[in-house]
């Protein structure tokens, strides 16, 4: 039963994540290679929030503190990504292999989205999975029986988040539109706030809400990125081109 | 060839690094020409870059383009880019093997339990670390590290001495003995272990076939020949073994001093003027030899096969006596004055076979300057992929890291995962592929040797202090109370 909650769970936060990583990602090595990079920078920024969160032994107990940092320290990290790779855009595209990478200047955008996401999924619930494979579980005696699929879909909600946030990030520098920036950084703070509510297990006052936001980010980011709703319609049909 | 003084002049230049190879130049790739150094000598100055005409030789991305007429050449920012470009590829060919040797070694911490207890200790760690005080591990565990790497040092002097007398006998008894006992004795440990760990049965006439079988398949692999996804798998389990090995038998604290001194020790070793590792790596340059298989991983074959004497390959006959070929460095081949003088193909490069010069010369993409680059590499190795049906893509670059490194990198990820936090586990992890990622790039600025070590080992350690003490609490409460940043 444990093992089953344990790939029930794994499998509900990084099935998504992971299709997007093999068919998106995986095929170009720069691709992985700046993956990684956002991935060592969420690291970054998390470490140094950690550290902040230490400094300030007072406040270790209220985490709603180091939250705010954390937050505000990803921000600039993402901040970072993007000067980062429109520095370097041009190199990369260069020695990508495949050379219609970079046709959509939004590109590089999701995959360092991609690669921020997977990291703070996997630091978000990686330790739960490892202790959800037993021989105890959670909810039959005291604690909730849905610890585990809530963490699980929160982390899912957070990596597909923080991809579609790098998107509208990077596009709204690209576009000198600054509001996009204010969403990313507003509705990143709105679902972290409400994530605070989980620990009075009012899961659906939080799951539901984030994905909503998870949706309308989505929306954000697929117009950022040059789609309509033609191109939409047209995703689905075969590709025959 | 003719220009033996030419090529020891220019050895100097792109001799090479003991951990971490990249090699430019690409065999289904058309030569367009470049200029680079305008100060080197005439043929140093022309610069091949390359273009990629076909699918590529190690079936990442598969491609075709139709064949483009010369071009002018680029500039140099291109070439840098050109250069990345291969490097790019080759990060991800060392990504993956260092990645499935850490999975193994964390994998075997995480269900074997036998290589996280500790109790018996290595007899060059004379000091066990038992008292309780913090001073004392200190230095016990500096004393240690200092033993172990005077033991190491000795060891690559020995190496040395024992290389540059030509005395191959002895290095290869040696190497093949060590591989031995790896092969058959850890080996069989491992199994042992694995199996008491899994509680499954089994007779010892089915271990013995089955460790006879594995340990006589290695040593033939990594000794003789066989498929390079093989020899790849067995190196790697190889490196995995010494890491378990280290991990188990080290105290804890001289782990992590083990650790950090190792990779200064990489750091003298390769960069300094007299240093072992360089010594060696240019020794074996010179003497156009390839680093014994047992001491590195390659992403492609350490030798070279039959094959590799195709009809019409004229100079390459008495280039490749012996059945396991040499290296190739790209100077031996590209400063050819006079070859170059004879026409484009000819003097591009001894080294490639008939099928490329033919092919190069019906795309008509050399011109009469070019040359094979000789300051791209580190060190160039020309050898067939076995993947590769046609002879047409005999030749492909190695990418090239020492089996220290590996074992080394597993033995930081594999003691962050014995304290059973993922998290630290998987920032390390990241750390050093991020580190091997930046020693790559600086590979391919600087050109030239470089230990693969200390970027690596320094963020790996810094991220698991910092992991361990500050991020593992943060991250913990974090999960308990299920707060998403």
């Amino acid at each position: 039963m444990t093992l089953a909650e344990f790939f029930s769970c794994a499998l509900l936060a990084f099935g998504a994540p992971l299709v997007m990583f093999s068919l998106t990602v995986a095929i170009d090595p720069v691709r992985i290679i700046i993956m990684i990079a956002a991935a060592f920078g969420w690291l970054l920024s998390f470490l140094l929030s950690s550290l902040i969160w230490y400094a300030v032994w007072p406040l270790r107990s209220y985490l709603a503190f180091g939250m705010v940092f954390a937050i505000i320290l990803q921000e600039l990290c993402r901040y970072g990504m993007y000067v980062l790779l429109r520095k370097t855009e041009a190199g990369l595209k260069e020695i990508s292999e495949n050379h219609s990478v970079g046709t959509n200047k939004l590109e590089m955008a999701y995959v360092s989205g991609l690669g921020f996401g997977t990291m703070s999924g996997a630091f978000a619930i990686i330790n739960v999975l490892a202790d959800s494979i037993g021989p105890g579980t959670l909810g039959l005696r005291s604690g909730t029986e849905y610890f585990f699929v809530t963490s699980a879909a929160m982390t899912l909600c957070m990596i597909l988040l923080n991809t579609f946030w790098s998107v509208i990030f990077f596009s709204g520098f690209d576009d000198k539109n600054y509001i996009k920036v204010g969403w990313v950084i507003v509705s990143h703070f709105l679902v972290s706030g409400l994530s605070l509510l989980n620990s009075r297990e009012l899961y659906a006052a939080t799951i539901l809400p984030s994905y909503g936001i998870l949706v309308i980010t989505a929306y954000i980011a697929f117009r950022s990125a040059g789609g309509s709703s033609k191109s939409f319609i047209e995703s689905f049909s075969t590709r025959s081109s | 060839m003719s220009n033996t003084g030419r090529y020891t002049e220019e050895v100097t230049e792109h001799t090479a690094l003991m951990d971490g190879h990249i090699a430019e130049a690409h065999p289904d790739r058309k030569v367009a020409i470049a200029r680079k150094r305008k100060s080197k000598s005439e043929t140093q100055r022309t610069y091949g870059s390359v273009e990629q005409s076909e699918s590529s030789g190690s079936g990442v991305v598969h491609r075709s383009t139709p064949p483009v007429p010369p071009q002018a050449p680029p500039s140099e920012p291109q070439i840098e880019e050109l250069e990345l470009k291969y490097g790019a590829r080759h990060v991800i060919k060392l990504f993956v093997p260092v990645t499935l040797c850490m999975i193994v070694v964390v994998a075997t911490m995480s269900s074997i339990t036998f290589y996280s207890t500790k109790g018996v200790y290595l007899a060059y760690t004379p000091f066990h670390e038992e008292s309780p005080y913090a001073v004392t591990k200190v230095w016990n565990a500096i004393a240690n590290s200092l033993i172990l790497l005077s033991v190491i040092a000795l060891m690559t002097v020995l190496l040395i001495v024992l290389y540059k007398k030509r005395c191959y006998k002895i290095i290869h008894g040696w190497l093949i003995l060590s591989s031995l006992m790896l092969l058959f004795l850890f080996s069989y440990l491992y199994v042992e272990e694995a199996l008491r760990a899994y509680n499954i049965p089994m007779d010892y006439i089915t271990l013995t076939f089955v460790m006879w079988n594995f340990g006589v398949v290695g040593m033939i692999v990594i000794h003789w020949k066989g498929p390079l996804r093989l020899q790849q798998a067995y190196l790697i389990f190889i490196a995995a073994l010494m890491a378990l090995v280290f991990i188990k038998y080290l105290p804890e604290w001289t782990t992590w001093v083990v650790l950090a001194v190792i990779s200064i020790w990489d750091l003298v070793a390769v960069l300094t003027p007299k240093g072992p590792l360089r010594i060696l790596v240019e020794t074996a340059q010179e003497r156009n030899e390839p680093i014994f298989p047992a001491l590195i991983y390659s992403s492609t074959v350490m030798y070279c096969l039959a094959a590799t004497t195709a009809p019409g390959a004229a100079g390459e006959g008495e280039q490749r006596p012996r059945e396991l070929r040499p290296l190739n460095p790209h100077g031996g081949q590209g400063a050819e004055g006079g070859d170059r003088a004879s026409g484009g193909t000819g003097g591009a490069a001894a080294g490639f076979d008939a099928a490329w010069h033919a092919r190069a010369a019906e795309q008509r993409s050399l011109r009469v300057d070019s040359t094979q680059p000789p300051h791209y590499t580190t060190r160039v190795e020309r050898h067939p992929m076995p993947a590769q049906p046609p002879p047409l893509d005999d030749e492909e670059k190695g990418v090239k890291l020492g089996l220290g490194d590996f074992i080394f990198y597993s033995v930081l990820v594999g003691k962050a995962s014995s304290y059973g936090d993922w998290n630290t586990t998987l920032a390390c992890f990241v750390a050093i592929l991020i580190g091997l990622c930046l020693t790559l790039l600086l590979l391919a600025i600087l050109k030239k040797a470089l230990p693969a070590l200390p970027i690596s080992i320094t963020f790996g350690l810094i991220f698991y202090f910092a992991t361990r003490w500050a991020v593992k609490p943060f991250a913990d409460a974090l999960a308990a109370e299920q707060v998403f940043i």
